[in-house]
């Protein structure tokens, strides 16, 4: 192997995502099967930016009607209440559980949101052809991977108050529309994140890289 | 799919045959081609490059993540079958368990967000527990069969899907929103699912996932690979 730094991509060879074992794809061919554990090996995943933008947009509609549209409703003897996901923060706003309402502020507003915001950055500079700050988008990606789940937390508290509070007809709660966009939003991000190819942030940067060392001082 | 198998990696050029390099690893999320270096158990090697996490080399991994999935699934079983919360108001009590609330949903006309409540908090945590218990045990005589590598792989994606950990958080936040309500009382799932949500973690941080794929066998055939310690001792013997 040169000293100086290659991609997989650069010598031919693949590595699997499913196993990791590096493999020679057949020459002139852009996919194989892993022969470790029989996956279709390519370079890079097809459609990556395409269908990671596509869902990016998906997310972002269905982002609006989940926080406009009451995800819970109360009936009480004192009347009908209904509240969206920022109301239900606020309402679990006070002296002893603030903690808890910046949580789920974070986790069902900004998280999702900042998750949509990272993924079109992402796209953006990859598409672009951005060579900087490589390192920071590496990490930013994988910071996005790793919190993205959180923002399900929403959808289970609305599960399981509405699991409880039911006593019908003293008192009860219902699921409202919004529960059912916002979890479409937290599962098509989920998937988005994972249509991404991080490894398309460093190719440009390695051509760059390339043509500097081959072109004479 | 048997036709177009890509080739492994040749160890050296004096050796003409196709030997599988078990040390060298394209980065996953940079694609730099590098060798892994000699990592001693417990530690991490990472990317060069972009500083990804390219193999936790962990200590007897197996047994370990035997002992801690049967364990898990014991718990898992205990926590869905004992109630979660309960409840009580001007002398009217209720109480529910993980899949109350998935039936609680259904019956909300919320068929869709009941079924991912299903998977994330009850399916994807009970196959990752058992796609890990198969999987510790079927690689112990490598060549493990080849479904050990199906269950491997389903374990990668469910790890993601599986949101125990998640949940607990959503019903302690359930309980102080309800707590404005009426009288609520945590139930013994609750301090089950708090230990089950460590007993997982415990699980994912012993398996070495590297380790468990060098045991089975392949998919284009045995031949293609040979043993490393075999290859070496027949480029000593030349
Ligand atoms: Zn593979
Ligand atoms: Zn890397």
């Amino acid at each position: 192997m040169s000293a100086v730094p290659a991609s997989a991509r650069s010598l031919g060879l693949a590595g699997c995502e499913v196993c990791g074992l590096v493999s020679r794809l057949p020459p002139g061919k852009s996919a194989a099967h892993c022969p470790r554990c029989g996956e279709r090996l390519h370079f890079r995943r097809r459609a990556s930016v395409e269908s990671c933008w596509a869902l990016v947009i998906a997310a972002l509609i269905l982002y609006i009607p989940a926080n406009l549209l009451p995800v819970l409703t109360t009936y009480t003897p004192l009347g009908v209440e209904t509240d969206t996901i920022l109301q239900g923060v606020v309402e679990l706003w006070s002296p002893s559980s603030w903690p808890l309402a910046i949580i789920v502020f974070v986790a069902s507003i900004t998280i999702p949101l900042g998750k949509l915001i990272a993924l079109a950055y992402l796209l953006i500079t990859v598409q672009r052809g951005s060579i900087q700050s490589t390192v920071q988008r590496a990490r930013l990606y994988r910071m996005v991977k790793f919190i993205g789940r959180w923002s399900m937390l929403d959808v289970f508290v609305d599960t399981f108050v509405v699991a409880l509070v039911q006593l019908k007809p003293l008192m009860w709660v219902a699921a409202g529309p919004g529960v059912i966009f916002f979890a479409g939003v937290v599962v098509v991000t989920m998937i988005a994140v994972n249509c991404f190819d991080p490894r398309l942030i460093w190719d440009l940067p390695e051509k760059e890289n390339d043509v500097r060392q081959r072109s004479p001082a | 799919m048997s036709a177009d198998f890509a080739r492994p990696v040749a160890r050296s050029g004096l050796n003409k045959r196709p030997v599988f390099d078990p040390a060298l690893v394209a980065c996953p999320d940079c694609d730099l081609l590098q060798r892994l270096p000699e990592v001693p158990a417990g530690s991490t090697a990472c990317c060069a490059r972009c500083q990804a996490r390219l193999w936790r080399h962990k200590t007897d991994s197996l047994n370990r993540t035997l002992a801690l999935a049967v364990a898990a699934a014991l718990l898992l079983v205990i926590a869905n079958s004992v109630p979660m919360l309960g409840l009580s108001v001007a002398g009217r009590a209720a109480s529910t368990t993980v899949l109350g609330g998935v039936l609680a949903m259904w019956d909300d006309g919320r068929q869709t967000v009941a079924m991912l409540v299903l998977f994330t908090a009850v399916i994807a945590p009970a196959l990752e527990i058992a796609c890990l218990l198969a999987v510790s045990l079927a690689v112990r005589r490598p060549p493990a069969p080849q479904w050990a590598g199906t269950l491997l792989r389903g374990y990668e994606v469910l790890r993601e899907w599986s949101m125990i950990e998640i949940m607990l958080l959503g019903v302690l936040v359930a309980l102080i929103k309800i707590a404005e309500l009426a009288t609520v009382i945590p139930g013994l799932a609750m301090f089950v699912l708090g230990t089950l949500v460590f007993l997982l973690a415990a699980m994912a941080a012993t398996f070495d996932p590297r380790d468990a794929w060098a045991r089975v066998a392949w998919a284009a055939g045995e031949s293609l690979r040979q043993a490393p310690g075999l290859a070496r001792a027949a480029e000593d013997k030349r």
